[in-house]
């Protein structure tokens, strides 16, 4: 198998056209990703290939979106959900976690709901109010689904064929303002990292960058331009189940550890992040956890949103802290 | 409607005569023809019927004593829908999928599930007592109409897999409220999905009237949609049967979906926690006895001579012993084992799970005297 320059909606496109082929059952549905081929194109020319049974142009109601979508499960298809933007969610937020998450627990595993429900999230992109959220902590503190994010091309090709293949509900984050950032990717998925592993996206000795989905470029390129401290970036790429084990490894290497995500700080996933560190290695721990991410206020008019998000210069200053303890 | 009168007449409020309700057999028993029904029932069935709504009536009035009796955590009784639901799950085929809401009780009997298999949820030792697929029987939903969506969903996989079979949706009045439902309608009618929207008009949710719902009667929020709208008497049971089968047959053959709105009466409470006589007067529930859906059965079947009375004591003799029998075994259902707190979370291993579950079992563990 060969390797592509593709950019990140690309490789979702060609991971999601490549579990088509595989798997007859495997349908796409949402709004605009048949004829439009998604706003994000994501789904693009998948209607044309795979027919208008299988890439669905719903109506305009997440809620239906989903619930239609557990039916078919139910039926024995393998619907892939889009979800316009982070936004629009929550219409769809009971079907998922009322129904979708809890359907095998309380079928005592006699039905599985292999839905996956992709969602661009995140902001950056100077869109209008409910295009730039990061809703990721409302979906982890629900049991029965898997929570998992992308941060660049290959992850995209690979975890949504995972995401497809898994007998359980993933939700799958995809960072809306990482779409037209391009990588090498390998088309044979053989070797890849499985769908619940983070992975140390660069080693560093003196404090570990935890990140997800858009933080990660954020951090790699703070990581990158500080000359001074050896930072290592974890991507979580899976925050529910955490990969605990990788998380341990690296803060108990290096002692300190600052958690950045765009959701706001408070009660966000990075709350569970420095408490489960806290728990497990506490004695390892040189400072405490720090958190970098968004104000826990709505989410700001675009021309603000520079200040909201957490850029270079905010993730270096919580280095900073850290380092000063 | 005090409000909007104080402020002038709604426009668009029915100042219409009541709607026609499909009819078949009387309250008095009389069996009666309607001109788009000619739908010919033998002596047989009728008395097959007949059982059927006995059994599941007695099924009820067993649960309802082991609420009483604190056997069950909570019942939703089904007292006064028992021809609603007989009536249109005998209409199904067997490939046919039912998917619903949490009392139809009546449903489950007809689709062969073990009557104390219903009772675990009530119980409170499982979410779900039977597995589905085996009996075309989707697992009771609670979240009034999030089903009705699960159903469309199922109905546009019938339809991807060229399949016959037709998708049945039970809810009740106060779920036409709910955007889930109003989405499953709009839903269905662009798909054109084999499936049928049985709405039991039981006229209250909890203490909310119809009224409380809709401006219009609830069959015709189905012309908005653009598909057809019926209202059948859901105390009539071969009314609700032939109904029942006609939009099946037409969800089978590509007519896409029907609303049956079952015109009915919730005769009990809501559930042994709720108390009627805080909001409906007690008449009401008395002139609806005089349409009773079990009554008017067995008035017909004595006047018609389809059965005799002992037919009729063989069939209570039998509603007895599948009642005592639901109520023994009841009694003696297991609670769960722990690790089922953890079991079916998630299909595949998932650390954090496996965490807690072995945290906790070293917690109890830690307990050396405490007998488990």
């Amino acid at each position: 198998m060969s390797a592509e320059d593709l950019s990140l909606s690309r490789a979702m496109n060609e991971g999601l056209r490549k579990a088509m082929e595989h798997d007859p059952r495997v349908l796409v549905m949402g709004e605009d990703v048949g004829r439009l081929g998604g706003v994000f194109r994501v789904t693009d020319g998948l209607q044309k290939d795979f027919g208008e049974s299988r890439v669905i142009d719903t109506p305009l109601a997440e809620s239906g979106i989903v619930g239609t979508a557990i039916g078919l499960a139910l039926r024995g298809y393998r619907p892939v959900c889009e979800i316009q933007f982070d936004g629009f969610v929550f219409p769809a937020f009971n079907q998922i976690t009322t129904q979708l998450a809890k359907m095998r627990l309380r079928s005592l595993g006699m039905l599985e709901l292999p839905v996956v429900v992709r969602i661009p999230f995140g902001g950056g992109i100077g869109a209008a109010e409910h295009h730039g959220e990061s809703p990721e902590a409302y979906f982890t503190h629900t049991g029965g689904l898997r929570v998992v994010a992308c941060s660049n091309p290959s992850d995209a090709y690979t975890m949504i064929q995972q995401a497809i293949s898994c007998p359980d509900p993933v939700i799958l984050f995809e960072p809306k303002r990482r779409y037209w950032d391009r990588a090498r990717v390998e088309l044979d998925t053989s070797g890849a990292v499985p769908l619940g592993r983070a992975v140390v996206a660069r080693p560093g000795r003196d404090v570990t960058l935890l990140a997800y989905g858009p933080t990660v470029r954020t951090c790699l390129e703070a990581a990158q331009a500080d000359g001074n401290r050896s930072i290592e970036v974890v991507d979580l790429r899976s925050l529910s189940p955490l990969d605990e084990e990788t998380v341990l490894a690296s803060v108990r290497k290096t002692g300190r550890c600052v958690v950045v995500h765009e959701a706001p700080v408070f009660s966000g996933y990075g709350a569970e992040l420095a408490a489960r560190i806290t728990e497990r290695c506490f004695y390892d721990l040189q400072a405490p956890v720090l958190r970098v991410g968004g104000f826990s206020t709505p989410y700001p008019p675009s021309r603000l949103e520079r200040h909201y998000l957490p850029d270079l210069d905010r993730v270096l200053d919580a280095v900073d802290q850290t380092m000063a303890w | 409607m005090t409000i909007d009168a104080a402020r002038g007449t709604p426009r668009g409020t029915v100042a219409e005569p009541p709607p026609e309700l499909v009819q078949l057999l009387t309250p008095d028993g009389r069996r009666v023809e309607h001109p788009d029904y000619d739908a010919v029932f033998t002596a047989q069935e009728v008395r097959s019927l007949y059982r059927d709504l006995v059994i599941v009536r007695r099924l009820d009035e067993e649960a309802l004593a082991l609420a009483r009796q604190g056997e069950l955590a909570v019942w939703p009784s089904l007292r006064g829908q028992e021809a609603a639901q007989v009536g249109s799950a005998r209409a199904l085929l067997p490939g046919d999928m039912a998917f619903p809401s949490y009392r139809e009780h009546g449903v489950a009997w007809c689709r062969g599930v073990d009557p104390v298999r219903e009772l675990g949820s009530f119980r409170g030792i499982n979410h779900a007592g039977w597995d589905p697929r085996e009996h075309n029987l989707h697992l009771p939903t609670i979240v009034i109409g999030s089903q009705v969506l699960h159903a469309t969903g199922y109905a546009m996989g019938v339809q991807r897999d060229g399949a016959e079979d037709a998708v049945i949706a039970y809810f009740g009045d106060g779920a036409t409220s709910e955007g889930d439902v109003n989405e499953a309608f709009a839903w269905a009618a662009v798909q054109n999905a084999p499936i049928v929207f049985f709405c039991q008009n039981n006229q209250w949710a909890i203490s909310e009237p119809t009224e409380r719902q809709s401006r219009v009667p609830l069959h015709r929020r189905a012309d908005g949609f653009g598909f057809p709208g019926v209202r059948v008497d859901g105390n009539d049971v071969l009314a609700c049967l032939a109904v029942t089968a006609r939009a099946l047959d037409d969800a089978r053959s590509g007519l896409g979906p029907t609303l049956v709105e079952a015109f009915t009466y919730r005769m009990g409470a809501h559930t042994t926690t709720d108390d009627p006589g805080r909001y409906r007067p007690r008449a009401e529930a008395e002139a609806w006895l005089l349409k009773d859906p079990v009554d008017r059965v067995k008035t017909h079947l004595l006047s018609s001579g389809a059965a005799d009375e002992a037919f009729l004591a063989e069939v209570e003799a039998e509603a007895a012993r599948i009642g005592t029998d639901m109520r023994t075994r009841c009694r003696e259902l297991p609670d769960p084992d722990l690790d089922e707190l953890w079991d079916n979370v998630y299909a595949a291993e998932h650390p954090l799970v496996e965490d807690e579950r072995a945290r906790f079992a070293a917690y109890l563990a830690s307990f050396e005297d405490v007998p488990r």
